[in-house]
């Protein structure tokens, strides 16, 4: 084709910073598994606080969902990176990151495992309540386990599009892998190279981390359920 | 030092209608697109389906940043001139048309089989049994989601800021750069966004309860 005759293609200069790249998506990696985990918790507790809380706390809960699932990432990571140190917080471009992805994925996650707590049938619950458990072990093996079990498949996509949308944290230089790439393409202007190979690295983490998701479901949540 | 003031805000908001204005882009250039990916997801037609799937995967793969660098700085790579409203249009096009595109096709395949088989008794051709039978039906599932889909949009045009594109975001930045109030600044900032942004969340959940209601008679 004509058009690509003007342009050599030149991956050398992306290859030889190989050491940056693996750099970068080990921090991605950390980064997104880390506000997994975080994510996971907060959207438990709100989750709880959502459907049996009082309710000034299914108030502040509705908010807090509401406000963030309707502004941009982008935003609110700006707001946590640039508002909240004007208020005297010193945190660095990487916890600011972090936090910001905890806060932003705990307000998806709340609303789908609400969608799971609602869904376990009244029975269930009397059922462990005639056995004399604990309200908490009640909650924990007898909701919990089964709503997590229902909304997986829901759940674990978030977690994907929550490691994807991650690449927005180099907008404050959080060192993931989009912040090596952008740094790479300003020192060797092998821009285009650069983001190939870079949205390659994502794609094969999210084909993993979809893998992984799969055994977490085999190993923790495949046991047999009849209804 | 300027201070944030109403005339500051007035910009910001200003900047809302290329906001407005990139998501109407998006969401109908990815509506096109979205209906060709579902069309050809459910087709028939075993190369249609592989290479709609490898479009979906690749775009749904990929973070939304990364297609709108891909495009800023490939279109130069095959000789194209780009300005930032081809490049932040395009990019989100492709996304949301692999999205879109994925929502429909489960609305397509949601509806019953014995709606497929009685258009082909009817021996309607394939135009007349999506356009008469099965999309009219699919269309009334996939309403709600869409709707919702649209609140996605809006947030992801806010990444065209980090190619300089002025919208909503990058008006912020240029604000709190002159002020130095971020705290302000990006409060206005979110509070532009919701109040686009939740009315259609608000008219999402509504069309689903109606929905839920009208199923559950």
């Amino acid at each position: 084709m004509r058009l690509f005759m003007n342009y050599s293609f030149q991956f050398d200069a992306v290859f030889a910073a190989w050491p940056q790249l693996v750099k970068g998506t080990l921090s991605t990696i950390e980064l997104s598994m880390l506000s997994m985990v975080f994510g996971l918790m907060v959207a438990i507790v709100c989750a709880w606080g959502k459907t049996a809380g009082p309710r000034p706390v299914r108030w502040v809960i509705n908010a807090y969902i509401e406000l963030i699932r309707n502004t941009p990432f982008l935003v609110q990571l700006f707001f946590f990176f640039f508002a909240l140190p004007a208020l005297g917080l010193r945190w660095t471009a990487y916890t600011a990151a972090l936090v910001a992805m905890v806060v932003n994925l705990g307000a998806y996650a709340t609303e789908i495992i609400r969608a799971g707590i609602e869904s376990i049938p009244k029975g269930q619950i009397e059922a462990g309540l005639a056995l004399n458990l604990k309200r908490h072990e009640i909650f924990r093996f007898v909701i919990l386990k089964p709503a997590l079990r229902t909304v997986y498949p829901a759940l674990t996509s978030q977690f994907i599009l929550l490691m994807l949308s991650s690449a927005v944290v180099s907008a404050i230089s959080a060192d993931d892998l989009t912040s090596v790439a952008a740094n790479l393409q300003s020192q060797t202007f092998r821009s285009f190279e650069i983001y190939i190979v870079v949205a390659g690295i994502y794609l094969l983490l999210a084909l993993s981390f979809s893998a992984l998701f799969r055994v977490i479901y085999r190993m923790a949540l495949n046991y047999p359920a009849g209804r | 030092m300027r201070t944030f003031g109403l005339s500051e805000f007035l910009f910001i908001l200003e900047a809302a209608k290329w906001t407005v204005a990139l998501s109407m882009m998006a969401f109908i250039g990815g509506a096109i697109g979205g209906l060709i990916i579902a069309l050809s997801r459910t087709s028939h037609n075993a190369v249609a389906r592989l290479l709609s799937g490898i479009f979906i995967q690749v775009f749904q793969g990929t973070p939304l940043l990364l297609q709108l660098f891909l495009v800023f700085f490939g279109a130069p790579v095959l000789g194209i001139e780009i300005n930032l409203w081809v490049a932040a249009g395009a990019a989100l096009i492709l996304n949301s048309s692999a999205f879109l595109g994925e929502i429909w096709r489960g609305c397509i395949q949601a509806i019953p089989g014995g709606q497929w088989e009685a258009a082909h008794a009817l021996s309607l051709p394939y135009v007349s049994r999506m356009r008469d039978v099965v999309l009219p039906q699919a269309f009334k599932i996939a309403l709600a989601p869409t709707v919702g889909y649209m609140v996605q949009i809006i947030k992801g045009t806010s990444l065209a800021a980090i190619i300089g594109f002025v919208e909503i975001t990058r008006a912020g930045q240029i604000i709190n750069n002159a002020t130095f109030q971020p705290l302000i600044v990006f409060s206005a900032v979110a509070a532009i966004y919701f109040v686009l942004c939740w009315p259609l969340s608000l008219l999402a959940a509504r069309i689903e309860r109606r929905q839920a209601a009208a199923l559950s008679r």
